[in-house]
């Protein structure tokens, strides 16, 4: 005969107030099985737990019902006080009495009978329980992070420095991310290559990350404190062990003319090229679309020029694989392809971008204001050279506007327009910044101060309004926008028009998230655990993700969001062993029909292919089985089971069968 | 080919050529135009400024009759006329309420006819088959294909082109053998029919529109629109009186420009019937 104390809580009056919890105590001793029924005004409160911790002591008691609020709020505290006072924490169970009853009943002998019916769901339940035993993983302590930007790189030091081993994938030639292309950063105007690139290079120097560049994940298998990663190394042709970064190839290499992907289109670069000076590692890499020695077998002049004979016109795309226990997406974003159709959006013609050589987007900008850029920090416009005297900044390019671009803030466009007027200002002082915006949105410290300064120190002038159309005169941008705050329409003519795009994920990213089984919005930003609670973990069990690839985000915030993941890593890698909650699938393999529904539809991939041996290897039979490092307990090999041989720890149909049965 | 056609107004009237035009190329096309009988007016500006359900149930009516007779393309070669059928169109298939409503009033069911603006119809007819049917390509004609307000927006609602930097009149120009210049303003407002309320405006936006085009070459401006054509043909010899400028800019309906390439005469297009002077 089960032994079960039923402890119900007045939660102050918000029980109390509409359940009459005398009767329910009085009602529900009379359940079989039911020892002892006690009220009491805050059960989880100290005495609370300890009238509880007493009762189990006191009455033997083999299962505990709390009758209280909802599990969410206190099932972990009732189950630790069970399990002080030796009982299994999985013999205890919680009626809700509260959200599913007091709050939302208002008739009093209602709710009083509602709850007594709750609890003997609950009693009926917690007969059928059984103990349960944490589950127990091993855990692999290195870490894996996607992505070299400021995001990638804060994350993998935090780590390192921890003492834990990191992998770093980055799939362009060099870390540094859109950060190293950044002339200088809002609110302080410090110039972005001298913050990042000593970071950079403790990354390259740091002996517990291992860094693969111009690599690109391949597959993922396993699970928290175990994944198996396969990453593709793509054929550089350059033997970076050998390569002293001496430059010489570069230089004598005779294809000189191809659009640098570092300069986004507004410089120039040779076949065999470093992204920039400042790349980590600074090894080239061959362009191998572009090289007359693999396009048409000729040329060959930069293995003649390499004294480290560390070019390898043979070098073919190399697949590695590498053991980590948790993983951070760092991914970061790319500039909305203004024009360009890309799934909904497809709007913009009227800007001319693409057309125009002097209409550019925000990154390019950065470009012509870098003192590393094609123009050595000199503005000089696109199309002739020439200094541009007159500048538009157009806001919210994509951003805020459902009817032909995305409805988010892209978020930091209204600080770096704002720090692009300072920078033009500083650079061409006769000439005149024009931003056209629809809001200013700048909080954060020292960022409203920033935009004032802008404004009133540098001369901006702002216009609430949009653009219509950009056309092209004489050489000049004829933009024609509105003024709303004054009510007029403005023509200005432009030298040159920046267009603050929205930002977007960075290509790729919702494959790399399929195979990790993480979730991500419509619009392909990877989708955190809890906006608030837990931002930086995903709904996969140690993979964490930080920076832009999550949603729209500064350098202070990326970085910030970082350490953020990068503490949860270590709290990961802690422990030797990972405990995970055991309530999860089971399958009974002895009538397991090896049909595979469950493996089919487990959204987890946590059902596995495995085969009954004798001891002799002669194979019994087929079956299902879970991998319990895996499994996160939905149910749906449960309805997919044609042979009800998969069941729920601490949920089994067994058990809920009994609870409907109690209600008849 | 058959094709259902509404006139409109305008093609009834005081854009005669038009309708004298479109139907001598597409006779030559092979296409045959079928006009739909007992039509009434779609609505215009009018109506949708006034009163939302009119400007619904108007072309609902045309667009039931369609539905009556059969005709499952229709080609309004207005562009008032095929923005405010889809318009109504498009209103109804979001709202059954409303579609219900519309056929209490007009007292029959309206379909999902296939309305299609005079590019569109070119484009049904499809450009291979117009290429073919050139005898005289129109070469070293350069012309500024001038799309408007109204034939590709708004976007939602035509669902045709890029409503800011479209090239479908052009790709048809290209096809007859002629040049179509890049220019700045293929669809800005003409004025439309501003001219009644404020002729000034029309004036001033019709002048950009032909300096635009002379600016960047162009022999002639190649229209898809009645209104357009009134306010750049009609209305150039004011313009060119107020400015004190000489354009002498021949405005083409784009079914003329067809035309002539397949051979036919400008008297057949009713070319003669416009007031700027033909010269190139």
């Amino acid at each position: 005969m089960a032994r079960i104390g039923v402890f119900v809580c007045w939660c102050g009056e918000n029980i109390s107030r509409t359940v009459d919890v005398d009767r329910v105590v009085q009602e529900v001793a009379k359940l079989p099985g039911v020892r002892c029924a006690i009220n009491y005004r805050y059960m989880c409160s100290d005495p609370g737990q300890t009238m509880i911790r007493e009762r189990i002591a006191l009455e033997k008691l083999d299962g505990v019902v709390v009758a209280s609020c909802s599990p969410h709020m206190h099932l972990r505290t009732f189950r630790k006080a069970a399990q002080t006072a030796g009982l299994n924490p999985y013999m205890l169970e919680i009626a809700n009495i509260r959200e599913h009853c007091s709050w939302v009943h208002p008739d009093r002998d209602e709710a009083t009978a509602k709850a007594i019916d709750l609890i003997r769901l609950a009693v009926a339940k917690v007969k059928n329980n059984h103990p349960l035993e944490p589950i127990k993983v091993p855990v692999t302590r290195r870490a894996l992070v996607v992505g070299g930007g400021v995001a990638g790189i804060q994350a993998a030091l935090d780590i390192a420095d921890a003492g834990y081993e990191v992998v770093m994938v980055e799939r362009e030639p060099s870390i540094g991310g859109k950060m190293a292309g950044l002339s200088e950063t809002f609110p302080t105007l410090d110039c972005s290559q001298c913050i990042l690139t000593p970071r950079m290079v403790d990354v390259g120097q740091h002996p517990r990350i291992k860094l693969y560049t111009y690599s690109e994940v391949e597959a993922v298998d396993g699970f928290v404190g175990n994944f198996k990663i396969t990453i593709r190394q793509k054929a550089r042709y350059v033997d970076v062990t050998r390569c002293t970064g001496c430059g010489e190839c570069s230089s004598a290499c005779p294809l000189k003319k191809n659009k640098s992907e570092f300069d986004l289109g507004m410089g120039t670069r040779s076949a065999i090229y470093m992204p920039f000076p400042q790349a980590v590692p600074a090894r080239p890499v061959i362009d191998k679309n572009v090289c007359a020695k693999l396009t048409r077998n000729k040329c060959g002049v930069c293995a003649k020029k390499c004294a480290a004979g560390a070019i390898n016109y043979e070098d073919e795309d190399k697949l590695v694989k590498e053991k980590v226990g948790a993983v951070v997406l760092a991914t970061g974003f790319k500039l909305y392809d203004i024009g360009k159709k890309d799934g909904k959006i497809a709007g913009y013609g009227e800007y001319g971008y693409g057309k125009y050589k002097d209409v550019i987007d925000s990154l390019q900008f950065e470009r012509l204001v870098s003192a590393s850029g094609p123009t050595n920090g000199e503005i000089k416009r696109p199309s002739d050279g020439k200094t541009p005297k007159n500048v538009v900044f157009i806001s919210c390019v994509g951003s805020r506007d459902n009817a032909k671009g995305l409805p988010y803030c892209s978020k930091i466009c209204c600080m770096y327009t704002a720090k692009h007027t300072m920078l033009y200002k500083h650079k061409v002082h006769d000439g005149q910044a024009h931003v056209f915006y629809m809001d200013i949105r700048s909080a954060g410290k020292n960022y409203d101060e920033f935009v004032r300064r802008a404004i009133e120190q540098d001369g901006a002038m702002y216009y609430r309004g949009r653009v219509s159309k950009i056309t092209e005169q004489n050489g000049k941008l004829i933009v024609r926008g509105a003024d709303t705050l004054a009510g007029v329409p403005v023509t200005i003519e432009a030298d040159l028009v920046v267009l603050a795009a929205a930002m977007r994920p960075a290509d790729g990213v919702t494959e790399l998230a399929q195979k990790l089984n993480v979730g991500y919005d419509e619009f392909g930003f990877l989708l955190e655990s809890h906006p608030k609670l837990r931002p930086v973990e995903t709904n996969t069990a140690g993979v964490y993700i930080c920076g832009a690839a999550q949603a729209p985000k500064d350098i202070p915030e990326s970085v910030a969001q970082a350490s953020a993941a990068a503490s949860k890593v270590q709290i990961t890698l802690a422990a030797s062993k990972l405990t995970r909650s055991p309530e999860i699938a089971r399958i009974n393999e002895k009538t397991c029909a090896a049909c595979f529904r469950c493996y089919e539809t487990c959204p987890y991939h946590a059902i596995e292919k495995a085969e009954v041996r004798t001891r002799k290897g002669v194979l019994v039979k087929r079956t299902a089985r879970v991998n319990v490092g895996l499994c996160m307990g939905c149910g749906t090999c449960v309805s997919a089971c044609l042979s009800k041989s998969a069941d729920i720890e601490g949920f089994t149909e067994q058990e809920i069968y009994a609870m409907v049965e109690s209600l008849i | 080919m058959n094709l259902g056609y509404y006139p409109g107004c305008s093609l009834h009237g005081s854009s005669d050529d038009y309708q004298q035009s479109l139907k001598a190329c597409f006779d030559a096309l092979g296409v045959s135009l079928k006009e739909l009988d007992d039509w009434i007016c779609c609505g215009a500006t009018a109506a949708h400024t006034l009163n939302r359900k009119l400007s619904i149930a108007l072309p609902a009516r045309n667009l039931a009759l369609a539905s009556q007779q059969g005709c499952e393309e229709l080609v309004a070669p207005c562009s008032m006329c095929s923005m405010q059928l889809k318009k109504a169109q498009k209103a109804m298939a979001k709202d059954a309420a409303l579609a219900e409503e519309m056929g209490r009033i007009v007292e029959a069911q309206p379909n999902d006819t296939h309305v299609l603006n005079l590019l569109q119809a070119f484009d049904r007819v499809g450009l291979e088959t117009i290429k073919a049917a050139v005898k005289e390509p129109l070469k070293d004609l350069k012309v500024a294909c001038y799309y408007g307000c109204l034939l590709t927006r708004p976007p939602e609602v035509v669902g045709f082109d890029d409503c800011e930097q479209p090239v479908s009149m052009d790709k048809v120009v290209e096809a007859l053998g002629a040049t179509a210049v890049a220019w700045n303003y293929k669809t800005e407002c003409c004025g439309a029919g501003m001219t009644l309320a404020s002729e000034e405006t029309v004036l001033d936006l019709s002048h950009k529109i032909l300096a635009d085009a002379a600016a960047h070459g162009a022999q002639c401006i190649a229209v898809a629109c009645p209104m357009c054509n009134v306010n750049l043909d009609m209305k150039q010899s004011v313009i060119e009186a107020r400015y004190g400028v000489k354009y002498g800019m021949t405005i083409y309906y784009l079914c003329d420009l067809v035309g002539l390439a397949l051979g036919l005469t400008p008297k057949t297009l009713g070319i003669n019937r416009h007031f700027v002077a033909r010269k190139a």
